[in-house]
């Protein structure tokens, strides 16, 4: 009886930690078994009160100054705020949330940089393996990059691209290429601002510059340079990061998947691929499913080998392959809970270093792949760029020797649900009129005909200072009934895709009628997976192909649109909600906001950048609340559109028809 | 598309496509694949497929790709729980159907070169009509140019009741809509019913009986593919064009009628590809939101009275009903309608007795408008099949009328009169000719009906310039020759006055747009001694449209500077066009065909083409299907030349221009001409030989080669040798 209550109240207790049942069930275990999680080091440790609202300065060794707002602000006569050197909290709150720009567009855009760096290998026939998968995107990118494609032979465009890709980097002048991509009039307000990246290290180099000590020392200079090297993150390292992605691994086209720890088989070799590079995991794909591999897994006594994905890295299988994703960033440790990973394999970015600790609990291998990534402990196999399907095997092979070692704390949650993914921004273009028809126009009719009120980016992490997934469904819940589309990447994503709210079914059960009719004409999800973090590109093309099909607007800041990022955690999110703000988007993020502790920079931020950029932030921690800031925002942008009204039919007669315009 | 509609249109994909693959590997087999196949007389091919992927299957191997690419985008069945998404792959599939179904037809007329009939008329045995062939096409999408047809109904099935169905056709008609009909409901076929309820059928009355089952939907919507290649400029394989041009500017829809099937459902994908909704009597799913068709996508439950009404609200389409006070149904669709035979209760004219019509311009104080007086016997006092002698004269007065547009308002009495069911109108001025149906004389109509017509449709399409219309009506014959020598006396005043206006003497010239509507770059500049290509506006025309449109279509254009007397060239012309083809026109020579020739729309009458090795141009008409010297028929000419483009080499023109002093004056004028199709040289054998005659040659039309002479230019040359035809003298055409 006793025993009975206490389980009650810590399901109760798990359920304050996470919505997803899965985890919680893992959690449980993870106490039974002694292992020590970031659930529990989040209740044990409070985040720093003073960082976490920008105010501490530690750019020299004066400080650390720390500068917290004053508990109860005495009405007009704050003191002003000043460090060591005298500079401003303004200033030191900029630096401070530019600085997580540059931290997150260094990652972003050093990912695109191996991307690139490989796809000029493979394009030179390097990589055994690895070559051109979809010709007509190659052949748009080197459209893009100004390549005189007439008589030229794939292989020599691939490479030509490759090296014209990889100079973006270096680049010192000139603007970066993709930015062209975007509509003229958001070209314009970037060429009025001063906005357009001269190539990606730069702006990262320069904004690094610029927050040193005594240097940039006016607020709105450094989040202008903060712009900068976002967009040099969006519209740079992240967009060629997708295309050349997309051109040696194929554009995701949709495809079913399935999602949850109940995606492990306790009875084959359990891998996951972990992190955000697909460079490796693509071969990982291709080496599981050897018949020498699988012989020797059955040796082994596994039946087979299953491979699952975590965090982006599994996005980018699950678009591609149908690869089943095993969880979300805050699951990673309770995969390895279950005691059936017989090997855990990691590239770059949001892997903890608790996995490793973890680990050391069951038999699991973590194994780090990139020379970038090591973790003090683990196994390092290295990614063989010259060679991958070598390394992949290797990999393999160490997580079929493992596998005998299991211990007997063995535990699958059942949870898993299937999902429908792959919506890449040609493949939507694709879906909404079929091949000879393909276009927007479906969608952009709808919105203006008002059956979808407006789109929603919901994209990021998960935290563990506030519910896992909760806030992602909560808020994607209200904006589908809502009738707002949601375009989804990331850990927001996945935690759709555990919630059922990536099958086509779900337009039924949680859409708006609007909505749902238009999800039952297509037959899509009202959630569209469109890929990893790094795919925020991506809804920015798609954003800029709404703009371009026209009837709203000319430019991405008049959409009926907005940005959210709910459970953020990563410098990366700062940086991707700079460039939706920097690209005219409304970007709200929830959790908390790292510039609170400055009300000037964060009216900048959420009122003033508007009037220069048609973007702006906003920070709410209630998800409902959040869902009605971007369905005020959404309704704003339809009055100033004259969509707010219902449309009248309009009956074309033969002098109406003179008047079109010819195709 | 819901998922019940995708899952059944994949269905139906994959039963037709399975089918078809199977006939055509027996068929391959019989015949080989050199064997020719395709519909007959047309310069498209099998037009979807050729419109869409641009491959042109002449030869049942030529099938064997097209067949290929459908597997290739047939996509997998719809999976009942968590699909993928449909839309998209539907629509692919409803394309592939719509190819295979095709090479189905095309191997039809191969096995069965008698299933279908050719021409636009039914018989009493066989009322499949098939691929409209290229002169049909032409003829006919010349009404969806100038809006006389806004669109078609393609209808699959058949409704309840032959009664049904004919009120159906009848307010299709009414709404001047074309009838595509095909396919059956439980063995019952709308054509059919038609038949049986009496009505006359064909494309003459815009019933048109495709097939008996339901392929047929290609020979409706290879009628729209041909459409956007033929008037919309659209290249072969440009499929977005293709489609986009039929969603913007065709105005069709397909009207299901019984048991909507898997292979109904495929076809009607096909269709929403090109933008033209479903309207269904049955309870299938809708599909309400918008984007590939204009406004919703499929429509049903639908009752049959509200059918009509329902499908052009959902296409988006405006139309124009002509209500006019008289007994009988009244539109364009009624036009082509024939009296024949036992059915003439009264005919007047046609050289068995005179008919003329006649108008004149009064002033307003002697006008009652809306009088309308019959002097003579009435129809009703006459027995059925007589023949009696008709004079209509019109007294109009306005405050904007001018004696110039008389001859306008006399033209259409043609076109007015045989608007209405049940009459038959041919010619005009003192050669008219009528018959009027006993069908008609049943349902109450009476001579000053013909009145009537005029009075209330001339105010309709001319209240601009006219207020009083009064109409006088003989059957006497004293009255009846009195008016044909008043008339005649008249007649011989205008055609002097119009004959003496010259391109020189007026500083004003006329643009028609009126083809803008389908090839959108075209603009016609119409002068005094230049008609527009189509032949339906002269100078005249034009200037009295702007008086009643003062918007529309037919603007004044300032010839201004004169920049090339001999090319026709004027600055303030080249500004216009510039402006009016958005850009796409900067220039154009009024009598050249050498140096940037008028655009041509489409809806032209003739195309004349240089011939190098003669040294001279031919000119070939639109109702000709023969092969011509420049190595192309006419169909095939339009295709190159058509679409609101400028091509050197190539002009579009009237029949009438032919005989102009400014005909390719740059290049020589008439002297030029060396070849014309025969019949069209008969017709205007006397007008060459005086035109000729100017420039001193004596029987130049005996100097014309025609298709009797030779379809090539080595055939034709010799005899030009032989007759001294002058442009073989001329300076090279190609330096001019």
């Amino acid at each position: 009886m006793a025993d009975e209550m206490k389980k009650t109240k810590e399901e109760k207790v798990n359920s304050l930690l996470t919505v997803c049942e899965a985890s919680q069930e893992m959690i449980e275990k993870a106490k039974a078994d002694g292992v020590s999680l970031i659930f529990d080091r989040a209740e044990a440790m409070k985040p720093c009160p003073i960082g976490v609202e920008g105010s501490c300065c530690r750019t020299c060794a004066m400080g650390p100054c720390r500068l917290p707002a004053p508990k109860k602000k005495a009405e007009g006569e704050e003191k002003k705020r000043v460090g060591v050197c005298g500079a401003t909290i303004e200033t030191i709150t900029a630096r401070n949330f530019v600085r997580m720009i540059a931290g997150g567009s260094a990652s972003h855009s050093d990912h695109g940089r191996g991307v690139a760096e490989v796809f000029l290998l493979a394009a030179k026939g390097e990589i055994p393996g690895y070559g051109v998968k979809d010709v007509p995107k190659l052949l748009q990118l080197a459209l893009d990059f100004g390549i005189d494609i007439e008589d030229m032979e794939i292989e020599e465009i691939a490479i030509k691209v490759g090296e014209l890709a990889g100079a973006e980097w270096g680049k010192q002048e000139g603007g970066l290429v993709m930015m062209k991509r975007a509509p003229l009039k958001r070209q314009e307000i970037w060429r009025k601002y001063d906005l357009i990246p001269r190539g990606i290290d730069r702006e990262i180099v320069e904004l690094m510059h610029r927050t040193h000590m005594g240097v940039d020392q006016d607020y709105k200079n450094l989040i202008a340079q903060g712009s900068r090297a976002a967009l040099a993150d969006g519209w740079g390292g992240s967009m060629l990061a997708t295309e050349l992605q997309d051109i040696l691994f194929g554009t995701p086209v949709p495809i079913k998947g399935s999602i949850n720890l109940g995606v492990l088989k306790e009875d084959e070799i359990n891998i996951i691929v972990h992190g955000h590079d697909p460079l490796l995991s693509e071969m990982v794909v291709v080496a599981t499913q050897e018949p020498d591999m699988i012989a020797f897994a059955k040796s082994k006594g596994a039946k087979g080998i299953n491979l699952a994905g975590m965090c982006c890295t599994a996005n980018e299988i699950l678009m591609r392959h149908g690869i089943p994703i095993a969880g979300n960033f805050l699951q990673q440790e309770l995969a390895i809970v279950t005691g059936v990973i017989d090997a855990m394999v990691v590239d770059v970015q949001c892997e903890m270093q608790s996995i490793h600790d973890v680990a050391q609990c069951y038999h699991t291998e973590i194994i780090t792949t990139s020379p970038k990534a090591k973790i003090s402990g683990a196994r390092h196999i290295q990614f063989e760029e010259h060679n991958p399907l070598e390394t992949a095997k290797e990999i393999v092979r160490a997580a079929i020797e493992n596998f005998p070692k299991r211990t007997s704390k063995i535990k699958i949650p059942g949870q898993k649900c299937d999902t429908v993914v792959g919506f890449a921004h040609e493949t939507i273009n694709y879906l909404l009129g079929g091949m000879f028809r393909a276009s927007y126009k479906p969608l952009n009719d709808n919105i203006i005909g008002g059956r979808i009120r407006g789109i929603a980016g919901v994209v990021g992490c998960n935290n563990a200072r506030t519910v896992h997934d909760q806030a992602h469904l909560t808020l994607i819940k209200e904006l589908i009934k809502n009738d707002v589309i949601v375009l989804s990447t990331g850990c927001s994503a996945m935690a759709c895709g555990k919630a059922g709210l990536l099958l086509p079914e779900a337009a039924a059960q949680y859409a708006g009628s609007g909505l749902a009719e238009v999800c039952e004409a297509v037959g899509i999800p009202p959630v569209l997976h469109m890929g990893s973090c790094v795919d925020n590109s991506r809804i920015l093309i798609a954003a800029t192909a709404v703009v371009k099909e026209g009837g709203l607007g000319d430019d991405i800041s008049d959409l009926p649109a907005a940005g959210c990022a709910p459970e953020w955690m990563s410098e990366k999110a700062v940086a991707i909600g700079q460039y939706f703000v920097a690209s005219g988007v409304y970007t709200i993020f929830g959790t908390t906001f790292p510039t609170v502790g400055c009300d000037v920079l964060t009216e900048y931020l959420f009122k003033g950048l508007e009037q220069e950029v048609g973007g702006m932030w906003d920070f709410a921690t209630d998800p409902i609340e959040m869902a009605k800031k971007m369905i005020t925002h959404i309704d704003k942008k339809r009055k100033a559109l004259g969509i707010d009204k219902a449309r009248e039919r309009v009956l074309y007669d033969m002098a109406m028809r003179r008047e079109l315009e010819a195709v | 598309m819901s998922k019940i509609i995708a899952s059944a249109a994949i269905r139906g994909a994959h039963k037709i496509i399975t089918r078809v693959e199977k006939k055509y590997k027996e068929v391959l087999e019989k015949y080989g694949p050199n064997q020719e196949i395709g519909f007959p007389d047309t310069a498209y091919y099998l037009p979807i497929i050729y419109g869409i992927t641009g491959i042109p299957v002449k030869t049942l191997g030529d099938c064997q790709r097209v067949l290929r690419r459908c597997r290739e985008i047939l996509p997998p069945a719809v999976k009942e729980q968590h699909h993928l998404p449909y839309l998209a792959p539907a629509l692919d599939a409803g394309m592939a159907t719509l190819w295979v179904e095709e090479i189905e037809e095309a191997i039809r007329y191969l096995e069965h070169p008698d299933f279908y009939l050719r021409g636009e008329e039914v018989t009493d045995n066989n009322i499949w009509l098939g691929a409209a062939d290229d002169v049909i096409m032409r003829k006919r999408g010349v009404e969806f140019v100038d809006g006389t047809a806004p669109g078609f109904a393609a209808i699959l099935g058949a409704p309840p009741s032959e009664e049904i169905a004919a009120k159906i056709a009848h307010e299709l008609q009414l709404k001047n809509l074309y009838v595509f009909m095909g396919s059956d409901n439980n063995g019952v076929r709308m054509s059919e019913q038609l038949v049986k309820a009496g009505v006359q059928i064909g494309w003459n009355t815009r019933l048109v009986s495709f097939g008996p089952n339901v392929n047929a939907a290609v020979f409706a919507l290879g009628f729209a593919t041909r459409a956007a290649m033929s008037f919309g400029g659209a290249k072969p394989g440009d499929f977005r064009k293709v489609l986009i041009y039929n969603k913007d500017r065709i105005f069709a829809f397909v009207l299901a009628m019984g048991f909507v099937s898997d292979e109904w459902y495929a076809n009607a994908a096909g269709a929403i590809n090109y933008g033209f909704p479903v309207i269904a009597d049955t309870p299938i799913p809708e599909v309400l939101p918008t984007g590939i068709c204009t406004y919703e996508h499929v429509i049903s439950n639908v009752p049959y009275e509200e059918m009509v009404q329902k499908a052009i609200e959902v296409r988006g389409l405006k139309v124009a009903v002509t209500e006019v006070p008289i007994p009988l149904a009244y539109g364009a669709a009624f036009e082509g309608e024939r009296v024949r035979g036992a059915d003439i209760h009264l005919e007047c004219g046609g050289g068995r007795s005179q008919m003329t019509e006649f108008s004149e311009m009064k002033n307003m104080n002697e006008v009652e408008d809306g009088k309308v007086e019959l002097f003579g016997p009435d129809i009703t006092d006459v027995p059925a099949g007589s023949r009696i002698p008709l004079g209509i004269y019109v007294m109009v007065a306005g405050r904007q009328m001018q004696e110039d547009f008389l001859p306008i308002l006399e033209r259409q009495i043609h076109h007015l009169i045989n608007y209405a069911q049940g009459l038959m109108h041919i010619g005009q001025r003192d050669v008219a000719w009528i018959r009027i149906a006993k069908q008609a004389v049943e349902k109450g109509f009476t001579l000053k009906d013909l009145g009537k017509i005029l009075h209330s449709m001339y105010h309709k399409d001319f209240g601009a310039i006219l207020d009083k219309v009064q109409v006088q009506i003989y059957t006497e014959e004293d009255k009846v020759k009195e008016l044909t020598q008043k008339a005649r006396h008249t007649f011989t005043i205008r055609d002097e006055r119009i004959a003496g206006m010259t391109d020189e003497t007026e500083e004003t010239y006329y643009s028609c747009t009126l083809c803008q509507s389908f090839a959108p770059s075209h603009v016609c500049v119409v002068t005094p001694e230049r008609t527009g290509l189509c032949g339906a506006y002269n100078w005249l025309d034009c200037k009295a449209s702007k008086e009643i449109n003062p918007t529309g279509p037919n603007q004044p254009i300032q010839k201004g500077e004169v920049i090339d007397a001999r090319l026709g060239k004027w600055n303030g012309v080249n500004d216009f066009l510039a402006r009016a083809s958005r850009g796409n026109v900067l220039e154009a020579s009024a009598y050249s065909i050498m140096v940037t020739p008028m655009t041509s729309c489409g809806c032209f009458e003739c195309i004349a083409a240089v011939l190098d090795q003669c040294n001279g141009v031919m000119t070939v008409d639109r109702d000709s299907s023969i092969d011509t010297p420049c190595g192309m028929k006419f169909t095939s000419l339009a295709g190159q030349v058509g679409g609101g483009k400028v091509t050197p080499g190539f002009v579009g023109h009237s029949k009438h221009y032919i005989t102009s002093k400014k005909f390719i004056n740059a290049e020589g004028g008439i002297k030029r001409l060396v070849w014309l199709p025969k019949a069209l040289k008969e017709t205007l054998r006397d007008k060459i030989n005086a035109r000729a005659k100017e420039l001193g040659i004596e029987n130049f039309a005996d100097m014309i080669a025609d298709e009797t002479v030779g379809i090539t230019q080595e055939e034709i040359l010799p005899w030009l040798k032989e007759k001294g035809h002058p442009a073989l003298s001329m300076e090279s055409i190609m330096n001019v």
